[in-house]
């Protein structure tokens, strides 16, 4: 059966270069596994959480969170000219919760008792919620992969997975909306310790929210980045819609901003200028503002002025994660943080490894050229 | 009932006996003295240190005057560090207060470092597989290092010289510092603990301002659980609502696709 087969994966001077990022930040992976936390990162007692949690685990989560947006609105909603671009989602999605996994693994000190929570209840803890949520929702994934997957290999299982697809499709839904929120929720135990910038009642909500608008963002994005390597193009009129979904989404996070920060009374940490202020001026001017301004104008309806908007929405959300985990703790904690060349290495890697991965499974399964198979997953 | 301490500042004269019998009853390494020009040493808790007197100089009067302050975990009535950690290694024993650290339980995510009030949880950095390190108000489940379950006072009590500290059930030690704050007026009018963070065993008295000692001032009085309640509540409801919303307009967009879908064959045939 697997004879029949063919596989393919063209090496570019790109895909080497990724190669090399990937394999060197495998051996930095090791070096950490073997000689402990300390010896390989820069954390410390007043930095417990860096660049692993903020980058790999936060913010690949919401990054990630285009295949959950996106399987609601193409086949929860039903909504078919979606589809076009539902697979390379889901893709994407499955690539980056893996990652997350990875990193998340490095991230531990006692990595081989990872299992522990699923057999020590700690309910109480938001983080028992990310942690069960985020491993049942990748396990959803890798099984609506294989949907496609039995597309090309072992056939006869294709008819079960299309079956259970309306059962994954929505606890596919459901497990992001949880994990998605409670990522945020983590920081609520952080009162007085995180900046009043970014500290919030409604914090898990904020996080809820651009995890959903940063979707259609980065599924604009890798469009526009695939269209070019495979000379496949979406049609703009659909990333738009598929924008204006989530632009109306982010609309209302930037009214739950305005209204949160009044009735806390922060507005005077806007203005207060220091490293904070501006930080968070340039998050919401980079992620929120500006693309907002772009998509209303009529560059907004061209490729270019979309595919733009859509970066500095995903920079955007990158730049928000990041402030939570370390710009809003510095004044806290006093003492500052640079992550070590070796955790920059890693976290390069793992992005490398993870477009690496992309590329392979696109060169042999029908993840782009599909639309006529669509009906079956729907 | 839980047990507590009462710190009172005022008797402290900084010998560190504490530190040492702690380091000695619970056979924790010692280290190189490094003092920095806060005279204690070492300056912060560690990875193999749960306990350490703060040496401070602080104006009192127009007058410089040097106050010691023990410091160690403070044994949260409803601790933050239990709460955050996802797979149970953090417990709160009832009868003792003692919020305890079950070392074979923890994944090492320091989640719990970040969710104490206090900062009281540090990590054995140096190791391979490091772990979580606190005082374990000398109540061990185990027995080794168990003093508090047999009704004795923890070791660094036992030793102090000066009875700055004062180990017995909560209340009364908070009765016995309210008496001794009344009964003098040179006292701070609070009870650093009785309130911070929902209420602690571990309760100071001063007479000079708590946060110029070293301890942290602007402590919420709400304990640190229930903002994690307050968001984790809504999981149920939001599990079957959404839940069941999502599969409503799977099923019902589904619908009114095929019907669609039905009405166009019927018009072309
Ligand atoms: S002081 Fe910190 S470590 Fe100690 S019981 Fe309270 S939350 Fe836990
Ligand atoms: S580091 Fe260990 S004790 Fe602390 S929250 Fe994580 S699993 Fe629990």
């Amino acid at each position: 059966m697997m004879s029949a087969q063919k596989w393919s994966f063209r090496i570019t001077p790109v895909r080497m270069l990724l190669l090399l990022l990937a394999l060197l930040a495998a051996a930095i992976a090791v070096y950490r596994l073997v000689t402990g936390l300390g010896s390989a990162t820069n954390l410390n007692d007043e930095w417990p959480w860096g660049l692993w949690i903020g980058f790999d685990v936060l913010t690949g989560v919401a990054l990630a969170g285009g295949g959950y947006s996106v399987a609601l609105i193409a086949h929860i909603l039903h909504i078919e000219k979606f589809n076009a671009i539902a697979r390379s989602a889901m893709l994407t999605s499955l690539l980056g919760y893996l990652l997350v996994m990875i990193g998340l693994f490095l991230d531990i000190g006692q990595w081989f008792n990872f299992w522990r929570p699923f057999v020590s209840w700690g309910y109480h803890s938001v983080l028992f919620e990310v942690f069960w949520c985020v491993s049942l929702y990748t396990t959803v994934q890798v099984l609506e992969f294989g949907e496609i997957a039995t597309e090309k290999v072992v056939k006869p299982l294709h008819k079960f997975f299309a079956k259970a697809m309306p059962f994954l499709l929505i606890v596919g839904v459901l497990l992001p909306t949880l994990h998605q929120s409670s990522l945020g929720a983590l920081y609520l135990t952080q009162v007085g310790k995180l900046h009043p910038l970014w500290w919030s009642p409604y914090i898990g909500l904020f996080f809820l929210m651009s995890s959903f608008f940063v979707g259609p963002a980065m599924v604009t994005v890798e469009t526009s980045l695939a269209g070019r390597a495979y000379n496949h193009w979406i049609d703009t009129k659909i990333l738009r819609s598929l924008q204006r979904i989530g632009f109306t989404v982010m609309l209302m996070y930037l009214a739950l901003k305005i209204f949160d920060l009044t009735s806390r009374d922060a507005w005077q940490y806007v203005f207060a200028g220091g490293l904070e202020s501006n930080m968070f001026i340039l998050e919401m001017a980079v992620g929120v503002l500006i693309p907002l301004v772009i998509f209303f104008t009529a560059w907004g309806k061209t490729r270019a002025g979309l595919t733009t908007a859509g970066a500095m929405v995903a920079i955007g959300v990158i730049i928000n994660r990041m402030n939570v985990v370390i710009t809003g703790m510095i004044g806290y904690s006093g003492a500052g943080y640079a992550p070590s060349w070796m955790e920059w290495m890693v976290t390069i890697g793992l992005v490398a490894g993870g477009m690496l991965a992309y590329c392979f499974i696109c060169d042999n399964f029908r993840i782009l050229e599909h639309e006529d198979e669509q009906h079956k997953a729907a | 009932m839980s047990k507590g301490v009462l710190v009172d500042v005022t008797r402290c004269i900084g010998c560190k006996a504490c530190q040492t019998a702690c380091k000695q009853w619970n056979d924790m390494p010692s280290s190189i003295p490094e003092f920095d020009n806060n005279l204690g040493h070492p300056a912060k808790t560690n990875g193999y240190t749960w306990t350490t007197v703060y040496h401070r100089v602080v104006e009192k009067d127009n007058q410089d005057v040097i106050r010691t302050t023990k410091f160690q975990c403070m044994h949260c009535l409803d601790p933050g560090c239990v709460s955050a950690c996802f797979s149970r290694a953090f417990q709160r024993d009832p009868k003792t207060g003692a919020a305890v650290y079950h070392p074979h339980l923890c994944v090492g995510c320091r989640y719990c470092m970040l969710a104490c009030p206090f900062n009281v949880p540090k990590y054995q950095w140096d190791k391979v597989f490091p772990l979580v390190s606190k005082c374990q108000f000398c109540f061990d489940p185990k027995g080794k290092y168990d003093r508090v379950g047999h009704g004795q006072a923890p070791a660094c009590v036992s030793t102090c010289p000066t009875q700055a500290l004062m180990f017995g059930e909560r209340e009364e030690m908070l009765q016995e510092a309210w008496n001794r704050i009344n009964s003098n007026p040179n006292y701070i009018k609070h009870v650093y603990g009785e309130k911070e963070a929902g209420g602690t065993a571990w309760m100071y008295i001063s007479d000079v301002p708590f946060e110029e000692l070293g301890l942290r001032a602007d402590v919420t009085e709400r304990p640190i659980p229930q903002y994690s309640h307050e968001f984790l509540k809504y999981t149920p409801p939001v599990i079957v609502a959404w839940g069941g919303l999502l599969s409503a307009m799977y099923f019902y967009t589904k619908r009114r696709k095929d019907v669609a879908a039905e009405k166009d064959k019927g018009f072309k045939a």
